[in-house]
C-alpha cells in the first residue's frame, strides 16, 4: 500500500473536490439492513439478484423439461410453459443481469476504481435499491396470484399481452408485471444518476477518464445507455397499466374475442414494438458493455499484458453505445414496417459489427505474447470472448433483413441472443465473481471447484446452444410448448431436444458448485491478502482488505498512472500500481 | 469538511474556451464539468433522463393523433370557456400558462435573493412560486373536471377519437404531477429557507448532508424544466 503524503513532487494536482463526510452507520440496522454504503449496496443488490436469477434458472429448467419430454409432465401446460418461459426472459434480462452489473458491480467497483470514498449520494443510493427490492417482491408477488405471472413472452406485445387468451392478461398477473417494472426502472434511476455523477464529478487526484479502467468505461457507458432507454420502457408500461386497467386504445387496436366486440379501437400495437425495442435494444448493451470492460480488465491482469489500444477500447466501447440507440427497428423487420426502415436498420445494424470486432481483435492482441494464467477467472474470460465471437457472428445473419425474415421467431433467434447476451455475460459475471471475491471477502475461492464449475458451464452452453441453432434452421418456431407431428420437422429434432435438455439440468446442477464455493470458502477459503492476483488497479490498493468504511485511509490514492501497467521494464515488479509513482520519474506513464 | 456544493477549481488550471475547452474538461482531472457540484450535475443529468419520458409521451401523442381512425377534436372548441354568451378558445389555458410562466419569474428572483443570503426574501419568493404552482394545478383540476363534465373520458370522447381523452389525461397529468411535487419541494424549501437552515449549515433530514443556497438554484433547474415541458404539451395539444 503506498501512503500518499503531501510532500509528493510538486505536479501532484490540486484537490478539487472538498472530502465529504461520510455517514456513519450507528446500528444494526443503518450498517447492514438501511446501509449507505456503496459496498453494502453492492452485496445487497447481488444476492437479490442472484436469488431471483436462481428461480429464472429454475423456471428453465422446467421450459427444457416440457421442450425435451413433450407430454411427460402434467403439470406443464401451455399455459404454464407460457408463463415460464416469460418470467425465465425478464427476471435474466432485467432483474438479474441489468441489476448485477450496475448495481452489484457498479455500486462495489466504481467508488474503489476511481479512488472515492462512496458513491456521490449514499442515501438515494441505498432508496435505489430498496425500491429494487420492492421491484423484485412485486415480480414474485405475481407468480401467486390467481391466473398466475404473465405469459405474454418478455416482449409484452400487445394486444396479446392484456386479453383473456393469454396467462395472466385479464388477471393480476400483466398488471403485476407492469408495476414491477416501472418500480425498477424507478429505483434504477436513483442508482444510475449516482454511478454517472460519481464518475464524471468524483474521481481521485489524477484520475482522468483516460486513465479510468475499462470496466468503469463500461459500467459508466451502460448507466448512460440505461438513463436515456428506460424512459421509453416506463412510457410504455405506463400506457399499457392504462389499457388494461382502463380500457385506453394506445396499443390496442378494434378485436373480437372470442365471438365478443371488444371495447378498444383505433390503438396501434406497432408504436408498442417501437417503444418495447427503444428500450430493447439498448438494454443489449447496457448488459453488454459492462461484460466488455471487465473482461478487458480480466485479461490484462492474468495475463500480464497491457491492454492493447486502450484509446481504441474505449471510443469502442462510447461508439456502441451511441449506435445501440438507432438500431432498434431491427427487432420488428416482420412487423409490417415500411421497407426503406428495414434497409436504414440493416445497415446501422452491421455498422455496430465494426467498433465490437475492433474489441475482440484488441482482446486477442492483449493476449498475444502475454503470460496467460490459465486461472478461472481467465477461463472465463477466454470463454466469453469465443462465446461473444460466436454470437456475434449469427448476429450478422439475423440483422440482414432477406436472411432474417425466414429465421424470424425460429429456435436460431433463441440460440442467438442466448449465446450473445445470456451465456457470454454470464461468463463474464462468473469471471469477475472469482476475479474480485477475495477484495469482498478476503478470501480465495476453491480454484479447483472453480475450474470444474467453468467447464461443465462453458462445454455444456454449447452443447445446450449450438444445436439449438441448428434445430432454428430446421425451421422450429420458438414459444411452441411442443411440435406436435409437423410434416417440415424431422425426428432428429426431438432426439437433439431431448439432448439438449440433459445438457441443460447439467449445466443448471453445476451452478450449485458455485454457490457451494461461494459460501464454503467464506469461513474455509485461502485467505487472499490485499492484492492476491498483483493487480494495478486502486480497489487492489486498499489498506484493508475488504475495504473499510469510507474505502481509503486517511487520504485518497494519488493516481500517477493508466490501469495497465503490466510488465513494465525497470520496475522492481511486474506491475505498477495506479497510485505507485514508479522506479523513474513521476509522471513516466501515458 | 465542508459541503459539496463549494467548488473550488485550482488557479492553476487554465482552461480553454469554446470546443477546445470541452474536450480538455472532459479529459481532465478528477471532475469533468469544473465549477458545477455534485448535486447540480444530478439534477441536469436527471432532466436530462427527463426529458426522453415527455419526449417519448409526445411522439406516443402525435402517432397515435395520426394513425387514428376518427377525427381528432378540434382543440379551440374543446378547450375554450363559455362565459356569458361567447366561447373564449383557449382562454383557460392562456391564463393558467400566464400563471406558469410567471412562477418561473418568481423562481428566478428566489434564486437571486439566496445567493444575496437574504433569507427572507428568498423564502417569499419561493412561496410565491409555490403558490403560482399550486394555482396551476388547480385550474388544471377545473379543465379536467370541465372535460369529464362534458364526457370525455380515458377510454371514449364524445366529440371525436377515444385517444383524446387517454393521452391528453396521461400527458397533463403526468406533467401535473411534476407540478405537483415541485410545490411540495418548494414548500419544503421555503420553510428551511426561513428557518435559516442554510445560513447555520443544519443537517438534512434525510440524506445529513449539509445545505447552502446553491440548493435553491437547482430547485429552479427542475422548476423552469417543468415550465419548458409546459410550453411543448401546450404547443402540441392546444395548437395543433
Amino acid at each position: 500500500m503506498v501512503e500518499t503524503k503531501n510532500t509528493s513532487p510538486p505536479s501532484v494536482p490540486p484537490a478539487e473536490v472538498d472530502e465529504v463526510e461520510l455517514y456513519h452507520a450507528k446500528s444494526f440496522w443503518t450498517k447492514y439492513v438501511f446501509s449507505q454504503d456503496a459496498k453494502v449496496i453492492a452485496i445487497q443488490y447481488s444476492g437479490v439478484a442472484i436469488a431471483i436469477g436462481l428461480v429464472a434458472l429454475v423456471l428453465s429448467s422446467l421450459i427444457r423439461l416440457q421442450l425435451g419430454f413433450p407430454e411427460m409432465f402434467d403439470f406443464i401446460t401451455p399455459e404454464t410453459y407460457y408463463q415460464f418461459v416469460t418470467m425465465h426472459g425478464m427476471i435474466m434480462v432485467v432483474y438479474l443481469l441489468t441489476a448485477l452489473f450496475l448495481g452489484g458491480f457498479g455500486n462495489y467497483l466504481i467508488p474503489l476504481m476511481i479512488g472515492a470514498r462512496d458513491m456521490s449520494f449514499p442515501y438515494v443510493n441505498m432508496l435505489s435499491f430498496w425500491i429494487y427490492f420492492l421491484a423484485v417482491l412485486v415480480l414474485v408477488g405475481s407468480f401467486f396470484v390467481p391466473g398466475g405471472p404473465t405469459g405474454a413472452g418478455w416482449t409484452l406485445y400487445p394486444p396479446q399481452a392484456i386479453l383473456s387468451g393469454t396467462p395472466g392478461g385479464k388477471g393480476l398477473g400483466i398488471i403485476l408485471m407492469l408495476v414491477s417494472l416501472a418500480l425498477f426502472i424507478v429505483g434504477f434511476t436513483m442508482g444510475g444518476l449516482n454511478y454517472v455523477v460519481t464518475v464524471l464529478q468524483g474521481r481521485t487526484r489524477g484520475m482522468t477518464m483516460m486513465r479510468l479502467p475499462l470496466t468503469v468505461w463500461g459500467i459508466f457507458t451502460a448507466t448512460v445507455l440505461a438513463l436515456l432507454a428506460f424512459p421509453a420502457l416506463l412510457v410504455a408500461t405506463v400506457m399499457m397499466l392504462f389499457d388494461r386497467l382502463l380500457e385506453t386504445s394506445f396499443f390496442m387496436p378494434s378485436l373480437v374475442e372470442f365471438g365478443d366486440q371488444l371495447s378498444y379501437g383505433g390503438g396501434s400495437p406497432i408504436l408498442f414494438q417501437h417503444l418495447f425495442w427503444f428500450f430493447g435494444h439498448p438494454e443489449v448493451y447496457i448488459v453488454a458493455l459492462p461484460a466488455f470492460g471487465i473482461v478487458s480488465d480480466l485479461i490484462s491482469t492474468h495475463a500480464r499484458k497491457n491492454i492493447f489500444g486502450y484509446r481504441m477500447m474505449v471510443w469502442a466501447i462510447v461508439g456502441i453505445g451511441a449506435l445501440s440507440f438507432i438500431v432498434w427497428a431491427h427487432h420488428m423487420y416482420v412487423s409490417g414496417m415500411h421497407p426503406y426502415f428495414g434497409f436504414f436498420f440493416a445497415t446501422t445494424t452491421l455498422i455496430i459489427a465494426v467498433p465490437t470486432a475492433l474489441k475482440v481483435y484488441n482482446w486477442i492482441l492483449t493476449l498475444w505474447n502475454g503470460n496467460i494464467h490459465l486461472n478461472t477467472p481467465m477461463l472465463f474470460s477466454l470463454g466469453f470472448i469465443v462465446t461473444f465471437l460466436n454470437g456475434g457472428l449469427t448476429g450478422l445473419f439475423l440483422g440482414n433483413v432477406i436472411v432474417d425474415i425466414p429465421l424470424s421467431d425460429t429456435m436460431f433467434v433463441v440460440a442467438h441472443f442466448h449465446m450473445v447476451m445470456g451465456v457470454a455475460p454470464i461468463l463474464v459475471v462468473f469471471g469477475a465473481i472469482y476475479h474480485w471475491y477475495p477484495k469482498i471477502s478476503g478470501r480465495m475461492l476453491d480454484e479447483r471447484l472453480g475450474k470444474i464449475h467453468f467447464w461443465v458451464t462453458f462445454v455444456g452452453s454449447y452443447l445446450i446452444f449450438f444445436p439449438m441453432h441448428y434445430i432454428g434452421l430446421v425451421g422450429v418456431p420458438r414459444r411452441y410448448p411442443e411440435l406436435g407431428d409437423a410434416a417440415f420437422i424431422p425426428d432428429s429434432v426431438a432426439t437433439l431436444n431431448s439432448f439438449i435438455s440433459l445438457a441443460a439440468f447439467i449445466v443448471g446442477i453445476a451452478q450449485i458448485l458455485f454457490l457451494y464455493n461461494l459460501f464454503w470458502s467464506l469461513r474455509k477459503g485461502r485467505p487472499s491478502g490485499p492484492n492476491p492476483w498483483r493487480a494495478t488497479t486502486l480497489e487492489w490498493q486498499t489498506p484493508h482488505t475488504p475495504p473499510a468504511h469510507g474505502n481509503f485511509g486517511p487520504e485518497l490514492p494519488l493516481v500517477y498512472r493508466w490501469p495497465y501497467d503490466y510488465s513494465v521494464p525497470g520496475a522492481s515488479e511486474d506491475f505498477l500500481a495506479q497510485n505507485d509513482p514508479g522506479p523513474l520519474d513521476s509522471e513516466s506513464s501515458t | 469538511m465542508t459541503n459539496t456544493g463549494q467548488v473550488k477549481v485550482a488557479n492553476s488550471v487554465n482552461r480553454a474556451k469554446g470546443l477546445p475547452g470541452l474536450v480538455e474538461d472532459w479529459s481532465s482531472d478528477q471532475r469533468a464539468f469544473k465549477n458545477v457540484s455534485w448535486r447540480k450535475a444530478m439534477m441536469w443529468i436527471f432532466l436530462l433522463s427527463d426529458t426522453f419520458i415527455f419526449s417519448i409521451f409526445l411522439l406516443s401523442y402525435m402517432t397515435s393523433r395520426m394513425s387514428t381512425k376518427v377525427g381528432w377534436p378540434n382543440a379551440s372548441e374543446v378547450f375554450s370557456l363559455h362565459i356569458g354568451h361567447t366561447n373564449f378558445p383557449l382562454l383557460l389555458i392562456a391564463i393558467m400558462t400566464f400563471v406558469l410562466i410567471s412562477s418561473s419569474g418568481t423562481m428566478v428572483l428566489a434564486v437571486n435573493y439566496g445567493y444575496r443570503k437574504d433569507r427572507k426574501l428568498t423564502a417569499i419568493m419561493l412561496l410565491v412560486t409555490a403558490l403560482l404552482g399550486a394555482t396551476f394545478v388547480g385550474m388544471q383540476v377545473f379543465e379536467w373536471s370541465k372535460l369529464i363534465s362534458e364526457g370525455v373520458r380515458p377510454w371514449s370522447n364524445p366529440m371525436g377519437a377515444p385517444q383524446f381523452g387517454g393521452i391528453f389525461f396521461m400527458i397533463t397529468g403526468f406533467h401535473g404531477t411534476h407540478v405537483s411535487i415541485g410545490v411540495i419541494f418548494l414548500l419544503v424549501m421555503a420553510q428551511k429557507v426561513w428557518r435559516g437552515d442554510y445560513d447555520t449549515q443544519k443537517l438534512g433530514f434525510f440524506t445529513s448532508r449539509k445545505g447552502d443556497y446553491e440548493c435553491v438554484e437547482i430547485m429552479g433547474l427542475y422548476w423552469h424544466f417543468v415550465d419548458l415541458v409546459w410550453v411543448f404539451i401546450f404547443a402540441f395539444f392546444y395548437l395543433w
